[in-house]
Order: C-alpha cells, then structure tokens, then sequence
C-alpha cells in the first residue's frame, strides 16, 4: 500500500503572514522519500528549504497540502501530539548542536527519553544513554559538559540524543555548517554509518560537496523542488578519511561553515 | 503526567545556578522570617496582656463606683462614693450564679515594723478575695469571714512589701503598723509580678474591708465591687441583673446614666488585647509586604531565567516537551525557590524572636500554626509569581525558540 515510503507529502503549501505581506514560503510541494534513504535537501537561503524541513519534523504545520508520516497523517495534528509525533519518530541533529549547557553528555542524550511515553528508571536512563554515546565513539565522555567537548564530539552528542529513542527518520539542519571539513567528514562518516544500519536521514546543506555523501539530492528555489536526482557517484566518507587522512590540508575549500 | 523526570529537571537547573537561587530565595527567606518574628512579637506581647487579664481572676465582674454625678461631671471609676457594702450584700443575696463576692477600698499609705518603713498600698477585700483573683498564699492563711465581720486588725501581705519591711525574716505572726494602728500578719501572698500597667502587684497590703474602713482609710464608700460568677454562660446575664439590681438600689430613673460602671472580664480582656492585636496586624502587614516583594523577586529571576533559558525550552519542546511539561518545570522552580525560602525563612524567624526575646526582653510567642500559615504562604507566592513566566516559558514557539540567540 505504501511502497516503502516513510514520508510523503502531497501538494505541500506553507504561507506566512507578516502584518500585511503574504510570504509563500513553500508553494506546492509533493515529496516522498522511502525508508532507508539517505536525501541531502539544498537550496539558497530563501529557497523554502527551512521552512520544508520544520515541516517535515513537526515543528510546524503546512498552510495546505497532506504530510504522511510513518503511514499516519500528521498535517492537522495538535501541539500536544505533534511534540508526541516528534519524540518518537523524528531525532534532530542542528548547526549549533543546541546541547543543554552545563548539563553533562549523558543527561543531554537522556532528554527525549525524560519525555517519552515509556517510563524508564533513572538507572534504565543512564544504561541507554551510554550505550548510544559509545555507538557515536564517545564512550568515557558521558560526564563532560558541551563546554569541555570539541564542535565534533559535541554534535556526536547531538546524534547521540537524535537517535535515544530509536526514532524513523533523523533530521538534520546544517550539520557540519559549524564544523571544519575534517569533523565534517566525520560526521558524514557517522551518517553513512546510520543509515547502512537503515535509519532514513533527511538532511539541509547548501553545501554541494556535503549533499555528495547522500545517496539523493532534493534542490529547492522559490518554494518549489528544482531537482530531485539520485548520485550515481556518492563520496564515502569512511574510505575518504582513511585516504585523506594527511593528504588534504584542514580547511579544504568549499566545506568550511558560513 | 511525567512529574518525577520534571522535578529532576527543575532541580539540576536550579542547582547550575547556585547563586542566583540564593539570591532569589533570599527575598522570601526575609519576608517570611520577617512575618514569623513580627507577628510573634505581636502574639507574645497579646499572651503577656492575656495572662495579666487572666489573673483577674475566672468570670470577674467588676463594678466601679462612679460615672457621672447629677450635675454630669465625670469622675472616672471608683471616683464618687456611690457604691454601699449594702450593695454588695444584696448582689451576693439576689444575683443567681454568683460565687464570691469582695467588697474593695482602696488607700496607699506608710506602713512600718521596727525600726522599718515603707509606703504601700492598703487594699480592704472580703475573704472572698482569694479565690476570686485566685491569688494563693505562699506562707501562712488569708484572714476569715470571722475577720472581716469582727474588723480584726490582720492583714496578708505581697512579697515585695515583706521584703521591703521585714528583709529575709518571716513576716507570719509579725506585726505591721498600718497608721499607727497595729496589725497581725496572717500570712503572705505568692509574687504575681507586674500588672499590664507596669504598677508592682506585690507591693500591697491586704486586710478585710471592715478594717479598713473603720482603722485605716475611714468612710464608708466602696471603690468597687468584685463578684466572681461559678458558670462563664452566666456571666451576660448577671451583669445585666447587677445593672438593674444597682439602678434600682440607687434610685436611678430610666433614661438617666448610671453611677457606677460595670465590666467583665472579657471585656476588660477585649479592651486590653485591642491594642496589641492591631499590632500584631500592622507588624505581619509590613513583613507581608516584604514577603510580596520576594514574590516579586522570584517572577523576575523567573521571566530572566525563561529568556535566557529560550533555546533549551526550544530543544526540550524539539524532543518531544508537551508545553505543560515546561509549564510545570517553571513552576516546580520558582515554587522550590518560594517554599525552601520559606522553610529557612520560619527557620530565622524564630531565631530572630529568640534573640529578641532574649536581649531586648521581648515576650514572643510563635504558634504552630502562624508557621504553618507562612510555609503555605510561601509556596503559594512561588505558584502565584512563578505562573506567569512559566506560561510564558510553555507558549513558547519551538521554531522561534530554536532560532533565538
């Protein structure tokens, strides 16, 4: 019934109103990506890209148009149950990893478990968060702060809090923006990583050779889809790091943030 | 509701703040040790008043001589000599309920022993008298119907005149003369200390009424009569009978003004009390108003914390925070705040009015249930301050929260 497809959205409008100017942000937006996909969404600021991506994370609602998510419709859907929808399907990954400051690794990757259906003793909260932590290499960092941890480990803590509930898909929203190429690759590393395990990634860069490491690249302008293509050729970033390790100077051209 | 996981989260984010929940918690800490002391010193000071009333003596009627004259110049109680030792005995005859009854004549006068002297003041009492003040004796016997029938020149004595006259000697059996008229002591009477006047109660000599009137002070006016009902529900309708009993003895026409005053107890108690309650009112007014500023206080740090704080309620709300999970972090934080205050609040306040108590004299009393009242104040403060930001902090748009720098 559903082909495989975790998303779909069909005719996807989303209109702002500020004072007495009308902004189309999305304007007719159909989209499905299946489970198990990886889709890189790009476009120029202003685009709609954001906009598509609070929409597809259930942060927002669209103006128009029907969201399906997990085989449920989810476009009419109040705050109460959009925050449900959005705990248990949907892990966020940001630009500036928005980690809890002074707040260790470990309760900063136990934070969606606090607010989870399921209720889980302290020492159940504590077991699964390390176990993710390790998953993401940062086992024996369970007890420093974001301010004693590296731009990449911190955004590790971030993937690792994205992924503590076993949620369908993981949204990122310019991951690497504040990263140096290096720990960018890294954190490519760890999405290739993820999604070979099957997890559906859907991620904005406006990054082209950052969008190279998914395996489908949606480029919006104005509202509307552009291109949507599948890459023939994707880089792994696994094999890269490993090559690259000395050749490529830090600080390569083109992946650097804003 | 996840209330548990809540209380955690509110708990850590007070604690990154260390200083700041001091601080806030300060505010309320000072007003509620402030009402906790005030309103004790207010209470004490009511008790002292209280115990002194009370020493009057149970269900006392007092009738005082005097109110008006005919030519209605006031003289103040027991000023004009209308009251007559035959009022007395027909208010003992014909008022139901009454128990005891003492005639009073007042004097002050030298009294010496020895080679000792000392001015004091001379009561004339029936024996009655020591029950109806409930004024025991420490040393020897109160003087006996017999004696105040007879007028027999015996006297019981306070401790401080024994004191100023026969120094560490006992007095029983001594004789002190009263106007160089000698008198037997029979016995002396256990201290009661000041009176709500300041004026030394045990500075006093007591005799029967009959002795005074016919050895000391002469006449044979009363100053005022002291009746004692046995049931406290009697006590209205006594007065009412010794009014009209008293109008009717003195020829007094209807519409005409009294010439003798009566009170009871409980209105010489209300009376007394009056001033010290409105102090007590006025002092926990003032202490409340600091209390409402550490209300204030808290809304503040609380509105700051839910501003700074905009992007972790932007990632809480991303992960799956209901807008009442952040409402109720809100509010458990500025209620922590509130009540722990107010728990180390009760715990300064009394400490205050111990010390208060303790160098400048003070009577305080703290009754469990001025504490209780200012711990459910306290937190109800925390809810009623703490509500607005946190419904603030929970309308929160997680987009816009995210985005805010």
């Amino acid at each position: 019934m559903n082909n495989g497809a975790l998303v779909r959205l069909t005719d996807v409008h989303k209109t702002y109103r500020t004072g007495e100017m009308e902004v189309h942000a999305v304007r007719g937006v159909s989209l499905e990506i299946k489970r198990g996909e990886f889709v890189a969404l790009m476009g120029a600021s202003g685009s709609g890209k954001s906009t598509l991506m609070n929409i597809l994370g259930c942060l927002d609602r669209p103006s128009s148009g029907s969201y399906i998510l997990d085989d449920a419709d989810v476009s009419a859907l109040d705050r109460d149950r959009l925050a449900d929808i959005r705990n248990r399907k949907i892990g966020f990954v940001f630009q500036n990893f928005n980690l809890l400051p002074r707040t260790s690794a470990r309760e900063n990757v136990e934070l969606p478990l606090i607010y989870s259906a399921q209720r889980l003793t302290n020492a159940q909260l504590c077991e699964k968060a390390d176990r993710v932590l390790a998953s993401v290499g940062l086992a024996g960092r369970e007890e420093h702060y974001p301010s004693q941890l590296s731009g990449g480990q911190q955004q590790r803590v971030a993937i690792a809090r994205a992924l503590v509930n076993e949620p369908e898909v993981l949204l990122a929203d310019e991951p690497t923006g504040n990263l140096d190429s290096r720990t960018s690759i890294e954190i490519m590393g760890i999405f290739q990583q993820l999604n070979e395990r099957g997890i559906t990634i859907i991620m904005v860069t406006h990054e082209q050779d950052i969008a190279a490491y998914a395996q489908r690249n949606v480029v919006m302008r104005d509202g509307v889809i552009l291109i949507d293509r599948a890459l023939s050729e994707r880089l792994d970033a696994t094999t890269q790091l490993q090559q690259d390790g000395r050749a490529r100077p830090p600080g390569a051209p083109g992946i650097m943030g804003e | 509701m996840r209330i548990a996981p809540t209380f955690n989260v509110a708990f850590r984010a007070l604690r990154r703040n260390k200083m700041r929940s001091v601080l806030t918690a300060l505010g309320i800490i000072i007003g509620v040790g402030a009402v906790i002391a005030m309103v004790g010193i207010g209470n004490g000071a009511k008790a002292q008043v209280e115990a002194q009333i009370a020493s009057l003596g149970q269900n006392v009627i007092l009738i005082f001589s005097g109110s008006t004259t005919s030519s209605g110049i006031r003289t103040g109680w027991g000023g004009a000599g209308t009251l007559k030792i035959e009022d007395a005995e027909a208010i003992r005859r014909e008022v139901p309920g009454v128990i005891g009854v003492s005639e009073e004549v007042v004097s002050t006068t030298q009294v010496a022993a020895g080679n000792q002297n000392w001015f004091t003041r001379v009561y004339g009492e029936s024996a009655d008298y020591f029950d109806i003040r409930q004024w025991p004796l420490a040393d020897g016997a109160p003087f006996t119907p017999q004696d105040v029938r007879s007028a027999n020149k015996v006297c019981v004595i306070g401790r401080t005149t024994a004191t100023q006259v026969y120094g560490n000697a006992g007095p029983v059996g001594q004789i002190l003369r009263i106007k160089e008229v000698p008198f037997t002591i029979l016995g002396v009477l256990t201290p009661k200390g000041l009176s709500t006047q300041d004026v030394d109660q045990d500075d006093i000599v007591i005799m029967p009424y009959t002795s005074a009137m016919k050895r000391v002070i002469g006449g044979t006016n009363l100053r005022n009569i002291n009746v004692q009902i046995g049931d406290a529900r009697q006590v209205e309708a006594a007065q009412q009978q010794i009014i009209s009993l008293l109008r009717q003895r003195h020829n007094i026409r209807p519409g005409r003004d009294d010439d003798f005053t009566v009170r009871n107890q409980q209105e010489i108690a209300e009376a007394a009390t009056a001033t010290s309650r409105v102090m007590t009112v006025l002092l926990g007014a003032i202490a409340g108003v600091s209390l409402v500023v550490g209300g204030i206080g808290i809304m503040n740090i609380m509105l700051v914390s839910v501003t700074e704080r905009t992007r972790e309620i932007g990632v809480r709300m991303a992960v799956g925070a209901h807008g009442s999970d952040i409402l109720t972090q809100f509010l458990i934080e500025a209620v922590t705040l509130s009540s722990v205050g107010g728990l180390i609040g009760i715990i300064c306040g009394i400490g205050a009015s111990r010390i208060l108590s303790a160098y400048a004299h003070w009577p305080t009393l703290i009754s469990i249930s001025s504490i209780a009242i200012a711990f459910l104040f306290s937190a109800a403060v925390g809810i009623f301050f703490g509500f607005y930001p946190a419904r603030k902090a929970a309308a929160l748009d997680p987009i816009e929260a995210l985005r805010y720098e």
